[in-house]
């Protein structure tokens, strides 16, 4: 089955988020939006699911928080006791001050680096993977929205003008 | 308009009655005599003698057994003759810097011509007309203090100066004339801009032009500057020096970061409850949201600040810098510890969540908790030097704080009641008004 899509170009953000609202108004789907930044408030007018990123992110800096204190404890006090300023390390808890910057950047080095790390899985980026926008201009300062075509291709193409995008075409996509 | 109502009034002027009968109480039974303290301390089952000198103040009589037992006595004396004034100190302090932080907080709105706070501007600015009540309490019990009604500043005593080389030395900084004069420019300096101000943004709200506003603008930045020194310097005379062998040269920021952080919880608890009332209804969630970043926020950066001072003190263990948090360990544990979980941990698991920073009732239950801490932690800087291991969260203390507590809300809300809620001729209004997070 190949399906046909539109994708329709936009010049300001603003018109973009009430085309967006209008068209999924009137029962179209949109299968994706292409923006050269972040658009505030698109995510809820595509009805997008939200996103779980954040609980990974709080999963990961409880591992980083952990995996420090063993490390630490196994560097400071099991494997290589040292007595520095007059402090010996032979107890974890009695020592624990020293250690808390450790425990901090830890924390934050596994949530930062491993939340990125799965934002990239989850986006399907990795070096050297070719670009999927299908118009270079959504790199620099136009927006693409690309719909689905349903059975009344010419009624959603008149919608789609009325929305205010600047370019419309009708493209088949053979998968 | 906000309306004061009976309520508020009958609520405030309770707690102020209940909060005169406890200090009156509980200043009337401040002990006179050696005998009296020790049958007080007897009765509460602590025993007569006590580990918690800190010995500094006798090592001339160290060796006299007999003077030692005399001292003893008169140390237990004198702590116990300062607990009732310490505890109202403790509780005019706490509420001046809430004020005090609400002004900071304002005036940084101001100075960066932030666009979201325009709608809670005369929240913030009635907190602060307690600003001045506030300050001249705190001024008057200072007053009292060097007029030796009380001992909470022993430099201030100069038997003790005189045989103490440490504070000696620092005499020509820690002197009761220099000490007055620069309260005096504190308070005159906070209180200036106060009311400059606020009667700034009042004629703005009817100018057609906004002279009003870039002028309060050009002084907000000024008194930051203004404010960022005398603060520091605030803490090191108001608080510091009542252990005066004792210093530590972050302690004013660690000072800014507890007021700060109590005055913009108290304005969400404030707006949260004037909205409640049917007012405020230009305020949404997410003008709430904003201020529960900066609760969030502000409360780790206490706790940085906090864990900055304790960690280099612990680590160097100089003698005279680590009694400090000794004392506060091992007569103040449950304080010391709570004041942690309450200030950090329940903050920080809590406001974590974007979606709870926008549910009233938790702001409100957070908000509580933080600024309780934030009394402890107060507590915690002059207790252990004033009174010592004789602490407790007894009668002077509790009425102290409702006390302050009645006071505070009398003036706050009355203040918010003189004038209109919204900062009507703000330019920007319209972006505050379409606040969006």
């Amino acid at each position: 089955m190949s399906d046909k899509v539109i994708h329709a170009l936009y010049d300001d953000d603003d018109v973009l988020i009430k085309a967006v609202r209008d068209i999924r108004a009137n029962k179209h789907h949109i299968e994706e939006v292409y923006t050269p930044f972040p658009v505030h408030g698109l995510d809820k007018e595509l009805g997008l699911k939200e996103t779980k990123i954040a609980i990974t992110s709080f999963i990961y800096g409880c591992i980083g928080f952990l995996i420090s204190i063993l490390m630490m404890n196994y560097m400071m006090i099991e494997d290589w006791p040292q007595n520095i300023g007059g402090k010996p390390s032979f107890s974890y808890i009695e020592n624990m001050p020293a250690f808390v910057p450790v425990m901090f950047e830890m924390t934050v080095f596994f949530a930062a680096h491993l939340m990125v790390i799965t934002f990239y899985m989850r986006s399907k980026l990795w070096p050297f993977k070719e670009a999927e926008n299908p118009n270079p201009l959504t790199t620099d300062d136009k927006f693409l929205m690309e719909v689905l075509v349903g059975k009344n291709e010419k009624q959603l193409i008149k919608l789609i003008k009325t929305t205010g995008a600047i370019d419309i075409k009708v493209i088949e996509k053979n998968e | 308009m906000y309306i004061f109502s009976n309520k508020i009034r009958n609520f405030s002027m309770l707690l102020m009655l209940l909060g005169v009968l406890g200090l009156t109480y509980s200043f009337l039974n401040i002990p006179s005599t050696i005998e009296e303290a020790q049958l007080m301390v007897a009765d509460s089952n602590h025993g007569g003698n006590h580990g918690g000198n800190h010995g500094n103040e006798n090592k001339d009589l160290s060796h006299d057994s007999d003077g030692h037992e005399i001292d003893h006595g008169e140390h237990l004396l004198h702590k116990l003759q300062n607990k009732p004034w310490a505890a109202l100190y403790v509780a005019a302090l706490f509420f001046m810097l809430i004020s005090l932080g609400v002004l900071a907080f304002y005036a940084i709105q101001r100075a960066s011509q932030a666009g979201w706070p325009i709608v809670l501007y005369r929240v913030m600015e009635g907190i602060t007309g307690y600003l001045l009540p506030g300050t001249l309490i705190v001024l008057t019990i200072l007053i009292f203090s060097s007029l030796h009604f009380n001992h909470l500043f022993i430099w201030m005593d100069p038997e003790v100066v005189q045989n103490d080389q440490l504070i000696k030395n620092k005499s020509g900084y820690l002197n009761s004339t220099s000490f007055f004069i620069r309260a005096g420019i504190y308070i005159l300096g906070w209180n200036t801009y106060q009311y400059f101000s606020r009667k700034l943004s009042l004629l703005q709200d009817k100018a057609n032009n906004i002279k009003n506003h870039i002028l309060n603008f050009r002084i907000s930045a000024g008194f930051l500057v203004f404010y960022i020194v005398t603060e520091s310097m605030m803490s090191w005379d108001w608080i510091m020096s009542i252990d005066p062998h004792w210093f530590s040269t972050l302690f004013g920021w660690y000072v800014f970061a507890s007021m700060f952080v109590t005055g913009i919880t108290v304005i969400a608890l404030i707006a949260i409850y004037l909205k409640h009332e049917g007012y405020l209804d230009f305020v949404n969630e997410n003008h709430i949201h904003n201020l529960g970043l900066f609760m969030f926020g502000v409360s780790v950066f206490w706790t940085y600040l906090w864990f900055s001072q304790f960690m280099l003190i612990w680590y160097s263990n100089i003698p005279e810098e680590v009694t400090y948090f000794i004392t506060r360990i091992e007569d103040y544990t449950i304080p010391f510890w709570s004041m942690l979980i309450m200030n950090f941990i329940f903050p920080l698991l809590i406001l974590m969540s974007r979606d709870y920073k926008r549910v009233n009732y938790i702001i409100v239950m957070t908000g509580i908790v933080i600024v309780l801490g934030h009394y402890i932690d107060v507590f915690n800087m002059i207790m252990p030097s004033a009174v010592g291991d004789q602490w407790s969260i007894g009668v002077p203390e509790i009425s102290g704080f409702i006390f302050f507590l009645g006071l505070f809300i009398l003036v706050v809300f009355k203040s918010i009641s003189k004038v209109p809620l919204l900062a009507s001729g703000d330019p920007f209004l319209k972006e505050s008004k379409k606040f969006h997070y």
